[in-house]
């Protein structure tokens, strides 16, 4: 990396040996890395690699045993509650009240992040009118098709403007081209300052990321942007450096 | 080759106010085929594999499986299909093995006679014969449930998204076993979300809402690409797409992994769009042809 004019922007999650340890069984292996703001990280492994336990660390629902972590400048042992107030999360299961109105969940999480009566108001008119759901903002979440769901439960996860987002899975089971609008709504994300931190399965996905991480058996076995990786590896896509990796793997979930 | 699959004008709704799940779908599979459905959730494919599968009835059309009719023959289609839908729905207190002897005694078979069909399959599983089902992992689960629906030697397999959820590695062995169950003679219907599995099936069917926007194979589908196709990189991905869209020659442009795809109107220096890039303070500017995938020939089906 040429140094000289490198002016590196703050860093978002800083990771220092990081692990997690369920007895004799190491889920999270001293792992290290770090990610920039407005970066878009892909965070990949196999099933049962510790992606899961590693991100719970991250967002301050797990404790970990030994190693620091900081996400959004909040340390993961001593600041939790900070921690949690600066992250966003949309999880792999769609995580919206079905039996709600696309406005009620709107209000109802923006409640719950602690947004004022007046700014509630005015940030889900402005969230239904960008989404384009004037029409469709009294109907139940659980009517609307998957993409749309997926696309507001992403405006939900950034009502409160975090520092960093934590999308777990997010475009499993859209068509292609509610995934490309998908991704257009992440690269804008980003593009506003918010560090965007994703796990997936689907390698085609890991392509989108200025850099990713491959876990495999708790530990981080390779990392860098994409295109480098492939280089690395001498391999055409992230789905073949992938699975030259894993299949080295010992452990299964 | 023979017919496997005949499927005429097939239609089910769920509800009268509701867009139909499946809506006039007509197609065949030849026997022997490792047949593709491609789409999103939502699109209909679990509706159409489950009316296949004489689950659910059709409200109107016609559909058989080899020459028997799902409406009226569906205890001879049950004898010759094996199905493994898209939830795991085997019995969570069994273990392993006493679940594949539950499945076998129900179709009148043995564990050991067809032994042979799931040998490869169930060797992974067997060092967990006694533990129970419900306590397997995902990968475990997944490879049990697929033991089960091929216990009675099936001529024909149905399996609803067996991949979804499952990682790069086993869903890579998952696809061998697949071409395995074809080289067998077995003709196998398999439904995926995922476009780069599709590129591993003889033919594939492109769904959504309801309907089959194109059937063919890989190679064929994405001839049927009708622009010469773009890739585009520059210094800033966050705003490319938009700059490139501002272009008044770009008929289209979208995300595609480190790249943008995008399609300009016939005769378009491309040039003169690197320049316009440059304009808009992009920087390492690479635009050079690609040969389109699966996936962007559906991308153009579904654009408006």
């Amino acid at each position: 990396m040429n140094i000289q004019n490198y002016s590196p922007a703050p860093l978002a999650i800083v990771a220092e040996q990081l692990s997690k340890r369920y007895g004799d069984f190491v889920a999270t292996d001293a792992i290290s890395f770090d990610v920039r703001e407005g970066e878009i990280f892909g965070f990949l492994g196999a099933n049962g690699a510790g992606k899961t336990t590693a991100m719970k660390m991250l967002c301050g629902l797990l404790k970990p045993t030994s190693g620091k972590a900081s996400v959004a400048g909040f340390d993961v042992h001593s600041q939790v509650q900070e921690l949690k107030r600066n992250i966003g999360y949309m999880g792999q299961k769609f995580s919206l009240y079905d039996d709600l109105s696309i406005e009620e969940n709107i209000r109802y999480y923006a409640g719950i992040y602690g947004l004022g009566r007046k700014e509630i108001r005015l940030k889900s008119l402005d969230l239904i009118e960008t989404l384009g759901l004037e029409q469709e903002r009294a109907k139940l979440v659980g009517s609307l098709p998957v993409g749309w769901k997926q696309k507001v439960a992403f405006s939900v996860a950034l009502l409160h403007k975090p520092k960093v987002l934590f999308l777990d899975e997010p475009t499993g089971g859209v068509d292609p081209l509610t995934r490309r609008q998908f991704w257009e709504m992440i690269y804008e994300a980003a593009g506003q300052g918010t560090t965007i931190f994703i796990t997936t399965h689907y390698m085609d996905e890991a392509e989108y990321c200025d850099r990713i991480s491959i876990m495999v058996d708790g530990r981080i076995e390779a990392l860098g942007p994409p295109a480098e990786l492939k280089e690395r590896f001498g391999a055409a896509s992230v789905n073949e450096v992938f699975y030259q990796l894993a299949r080295t793997a010992n452990r299964t979930e | 080759m023979g017919i496997a699959v005949t499927i005429e004008h097939l239609n089910k709704s769920f509800s009268k106010t509701a867009a139909p799940a499946v809506n006039d779908v007509s197609f065949s599979v030849n026997a022997g085929e490792l047949f593709g459905i491609v789409g999103a959730d939502g699109a209909g494919k679990s509706t159409l594999l489950r009316m296949l599968t004489t689950l659910i009835l059709p409200d109107s059309g016609k559909a058989r499986v080899f020459g028997f009719d799902v409406l009226n023959d569906y205890r001879d289609i049950r004898k010759q299909a094996g199905y493994m839908p898209g939830r795991f729905s085997l019995y969570q207190d069994l273990t392993v093995e006493e679940n594949l002897h539950f499945f076998a005694t129900l179709f009148g078979t043995s564990l050991e006679a067809n032994y042979h069909l799931i040998a490869d399959i169930y060797k992974q599983i067997a060092p967990y014969k006694d533990r129970r089902a419900g306590r397997l992992s995902g990968g475990m689960k997944q490879k049990l449930a697929l033991c089960c629906a091929l216990i009675h030697h099936p001529e024909i397999m149905f399996l609803d998204e067996p991949t979804t959820g499952v990682d790069p590695v086993s869903r890579k062995e998952f696809w061998m076993i697949l071409t395995r169950l074809k080289s067998l003679g077995i003709t196998v219907i398999v439904s995926t979300p995922y476009m780069d599995e599709a590129g591993l099936c003889d033919r594939i069917a492109l769904m959504d809402k309801g309907t089959i926007l194109a059937i063919d194979s890989p190679a064929n589908l994405v001839k049927r690409f009708p622009y010469d196709l773009y890739e585009v990189k520059a210094s800033n991905r966050l705003t490319l797409l938009k700059i490139l869209r501002s272009h008044q020659r770009v008929l289209s442009a979208y995300a595609f992994g480190e790249f943008a795809h995008a399609v300009f109107t016939d005769g378009t220096d491309l040039s003169e769009v690197n320049v316009y890039l440059s304009a808009a303070g992009q920087s390492g500017i690479i635009i050079r042809p690609v040969a389109p995938t699966i996936e962007d020939y559906f991308v153009y089906l579904l654009q408006p």
